[in-house]
């Protein structure tokens, strides 16, 4: 049993406009906005290739449509005019030039990659646990997340690891990316230079939800990413239980429970506390804590009618507070 | 003007059932023929309908891609598709594609040689790409493969697909017909190369075989391997590739792309060699830099070899192995650029046609431009951590795999279409054909390097909304190219049948296979032809009997008189 299994649920269900998007406003023509220390250098080496590269591309095709036009033959016995085979000097110089720019290329483009896999001594470090079809982020803490938050102007050390697939940890306006690989630990890091909200993508194929292994990623102001932390590590301390079901529920739950009664994957969670509701089998079941705590652990016990038995089990991911604040939450939808 | 001497040993237009095509008739004829002409006319066949497969699939996938989520299929659908897709035309179409096809036909004749060294290999190499093909088709009807391409561990041994052994047999069996088409051209180019005819007059087409042969013969094995190695970890769990088993799903990565970078050469150079050829003939003048392109050609198979770490720059292999790949990458780039030079010196001067394949020549070097100037970016290893694995990548292997090799081939398949058929296609709808494929390859292809760049991975069913207008475009271009290359596959059918009959030599080419019948006779010439300059065209009249080009070899200028 995947262990993580639960979250993919949520990220299918996650509509693309609630993430932020991967390449907003602000950036270049050809590259998104840049957020971290290694982005600008990135964008510049993408610029200096590039043009180069348009140099080079609008010369060939200019001089390719010239020659076609120019030298067009006209009759079927007409003969080419010139007939230089060959010109070793000149072939030498159009050998050398481009040796010459592709080294500045290899060189730019190395100094780069050398910052980005060495990181500063004091970096905060995170672990990204990648699995189908779900990132997760550990804290130094220990406290686990399906974001990604980090404060802005510090640098990130990212150890990267995969507990099924290879997955590739990508984050566009960072410009970094790393594979997440089965029985090994790789390593990248990143300095964030702007607050915001950004977009982590899976780039290494993985299977159905491939497409769906988004991740937020969360840049803080100064001092933001502390209270973040502490708070998300313990969210019971400044709200009430039915307060903390609600958040669970949006980041866990809301991919196929809503709260509106409107039917999606699974039944909704309003008008069914202390009301029964039938089941596949027939019989029918009174909805109080008992049942939405077996709901959540054993889920394929008792399905209610009309849905299949696709959830997962939670076991292991919620703590018993959060079955309970779970359980307050949905008392509190018949209010 | 076209007087010509009585005493030339022109080679007569086949009289009626003695060309290859009408010499024997009947299904056996040509299912047991040894004959490297039926081979290759075989081998066309069966590629062009893998070409239609594969191309279908790309159809399905670019259909799926018009909306941000669900347009037509599921997910799991969506990934069967784009591998199948990916597997199909790199192992069925792309990698045989030239050699196979056209090189079969036309390396022979080029050589003013009968057949290649080792007929039965090359029939028994034609029979293991159908047996391929057969796998592949087998692998979809048995639950389909939903790997990707590249089969990665641990997902390739995970899945549960009941298509991935068939697969992965298939591009095995592939393998070994790669190879044996190899193995008989490098004997035939070292052996069997006609008076008259030293390295330095080897057409350039066949350098580039030559080339080709070297890699498909050095490489081949090692994908041969890894894939046994592959099937064997799937079934048996050795853990040689496994992390759980102790193994390292790296060690697959470095496996793969030992052979899978070089095979990227083994579909470029062929290529190359086509596009050498035309651009001289339609300029009517000696390819400049013969020297240069044929060394780049080895030089390009040679780097070829020590450059597949680039495909894993961020799968976390060590930094010293990653800098030392990112650099040899950049050496390929130079003979690449050199033959570009190359052939845009041929033309300067020259008296260009610009007929179907040159056009499609041209719009290899636009092509080729494009998708060699972009792996620059891939090649830097600043720019790659962001750029792989996203459809920057996507549009940058297009470019060369299909706007390079495969537009070359079809430029080809036209150049050498009177040849094989012995009747000429209609140059009108040539060029509207080319036009569309030209325009809708640049339209499929091009908004894949800006989604790329600003960060849509690639095999991705859902996409970031921002990108749909982008996607839209890369579908429109695609129906576009689809629509091209329906009316190109019209209008050479209804060339076969109803087309004008082709002249020997239609073009003005100097290569040998001009100098015989169109189509040849099975055994190609009357007398064995005695090599020349493949580039010269001094001699070369127009004829406008026959609407066609001949062979008029001139007296030495300073030759005495004979003496009686």
């Amino acid at each position: 049993m995947n262990p993580i299994a639960p979250l993919p649920l949520l990220a299918q269900a996650a509509s693309p406009t609630t993430w932020p998007t991967v390449s907003p406003g602000g950036g270049t023509a050809w590259m998104p906005p840049a957020a971290s220390t290694a982005a600008h250098h990135a964008d510049f080496v993408f610029y200096f290739i590039y043009w180069v590269a348009v140099f080079f591309f609008v010369l060939i095709v200019a001089l390719m449509a010239y020659f076609a036009i120019r030298y067009r033959r006209r009759a079927a016995h007409e003969r080419a005019p010139g007939a230089a085979t060959h010109n070793t000097a000149l072939e030498i110089t159009w050998s050398a030039i481009p040796l010459a720019l592709v080294i500045v290329m290899f060189y730019l483009g190395y100094r780069g990659f050398l910052d980005m896999v060495n990181p500063p001594a004091d970096a905060l470090p995170i672990l990204v646990t990648g699995q189908k079809w779900v990132w997760s982020f550990t804290y130094p803490n220990g406290h686990s997340d399906t974001e990604l938050h980090v404060p802005v102007d510090r640098p990130v050390q990212l150890t990267l690891w995969s507990s099924d697939v290879i997955h590739s940890f990508y984050v566009p306006a960072f410009r970094i990316k790393r594979d997440a690989v089965p029985g090994r630990y790789n390593k990248i890091w990143f300095e964030a230079t702007k607050p915001g909200e950004y977009l982590a993508l899976c780039a290494e194929y993985c299977g159905t939800q491939h497409s769906d292994m988004l991740a937020r990623v969360v840049v803080h102001e100064p001092g933001g990413y502390e209270s973040w932390l502490s708070e998300a590590s313990d969210p019971f301390r400044t709200r009430s239980y039915a307060e903390v079901g609600r958040l669970i529920h949006q980041k866990r739950c809301a991919g196929c429970h809503s709260v509106d009664g409107s039917a999606n994957i699974g039944p909704t969670f309003k008008g069914i506390w202390n009301h029964q509701v039938a089941l596949r089998d027939g019989t029918s079941v009174l909805v109080d804590e008992n049942y939405i705590r077996e709901s959540i652990l054993y889920p394929q016990k008792q399905i209610v009618k009309g849905y299949d038995p696709v959830m997962p089990t939670f076991q292991g991911q919620l703590k018993d507070r959060e079955i309970l604040a779970l359980i307050e939450y949905i008392k509190e939808l018949e209010k | 003007m076209t007087a010509f001497s009585p005493g030339v040993a022109l080679d007569r237009p086949a009289g009626p059932r003695t060309d290859y095509l009408r010499v024997r008739a009947g299904l056996a004829s040509w299912l047991f023929t040894l004959d490297h002409k039926r081979i290759g006319v075989m081998y066309l066949v069966g590629i062009l309908g893998a070409f239609l497969l594969g191309g279908i699939f790309a159809l399905l996938i670019r259909t799926e891609l018009l909306t941000p989520a669900r347009t037509v299929m599921s997910a799991d659908r969506y990934n069967q598709f784009f591998t199948l897709h990916g597997a199909i035309m790199t192992f069925l179409v792309i990698i045989p594609g030239i050699p196979a096809a056209l090189g079969n036909f036309v390396l022979p004749i080029m050589l003013g040689a009968r057949d290649l060294a080792f007929p039965r290999i090359n029939l028994a190499s034609f029979y293991l790409w159908v047996l391929g093909a057969v796998l592949a088709v087998l692998a979809i009807v048995l639950g389909s493969v939903d790997t990707g391409w590249t089969f990665y561990v641990p997902y390739a041994t995970e899945t549960t697909m009941g298509g991935v052994i068939p697969v992965l047999l298939g591009a095995f069996v592939l393998g070994f017909s790669s190879i044996f088409t190899g193995l008989n051209f490098i004997v035939t180019i070292h052996k069997m190369r006609p008076p008259g005819m030293t390295w330095f007059r080897l057409p350039l087409f066949l350098w580039a075989l030559y080339a080709t042969a070297i890699i498909q013969i050095l490489a081949t094995p090692v994908l041969g391997i890894t894939l046994v190695l592959l099937i064997i970890e799937r079934v048996f769990k050795l853990g040689i590739f496994l992390p759980a088993l102790g193994g390292d799903p790296v060690l697959y990565q470095h496996f793969f792309w030992f052979y899978s970078h070089p095979a990227v050469y083994i579909m470029i150079l062929p290529a190359m060699g086509i596009v050498s050829e035309l651009i001289s003939v339609f300029s009517r003048k000696h390819i400049f830099g013969y020297t240069f392109i044929a060394f780049s050609s080895i030089a390009i198979a040679v780097f070829g070899f020590f450059v597949w770490g680039h495909h894993m720059f961020v799968s976390g292999q060590s930094t010293m192995l990653t800098t030392i790949f990112s650099l040899l990458t950049y050496s390929v780039s130079i003979p690449s650029a050199v033959k570009v030079f190359n052939w845009l010196a041929t033309m300067y001067r020259g008296s260009i046609a610009l007929k179907t394949p040159m056009l499609y020549a041209l719009a290899f070097i636009f092509l080729f431009g494009i998708g060699g100037l972009t792996g620059l970016f891939l090649g830097a290893l600043a720019t790659d951590v962001h750029l792989t694995d996203t459809y920057f990548v996507v549009a940058h292997f297009h470019y060369v795999m299909m706007g390079s090799t495969l537009i070359a081939m079809i430029g080809g398949l036209h150049y050498w279409w009177p040849k094989m058929t012995g009747r000429m296609y209609s140059e009108r709808a040539g060029v509207i054909a080319w036009a569309l494929v030209f325009v809708g390859f640049n339209l499929t292809f091009f908004p894949q390097f800006i989604m790329g760049a600003h960060g849509m991975p690639r095999r991705y069913y859902n996409y970031p909304p921002e990108f749909a207008l982008l996607h839209q475009l890369s579908t429109v271009g695609a129906y576009l190219m689809a629509v091209g290359f329906f009316l190109t596959a019209a209008y050479l059918l209804h060339a076969l049948f109803r087309g004008a009959r082709a002249p020997a030599n239609p073009w003005g080419g100097a290569t040998l296979e001009w100098r015989c019948a169109s189509p040849p006779p099975t055994e190609n010439f009357e007398h064995p032809p005695v090599a020349g300059d493949p580039y010269d065209y001094s001699d070369i009249e127009y004829d406008p009997q026959t609407g066609g080009y001949v062979h008029v070899p001139r007296p030495a200028p300073a030759a005495p008189a004979a003496v009686h």
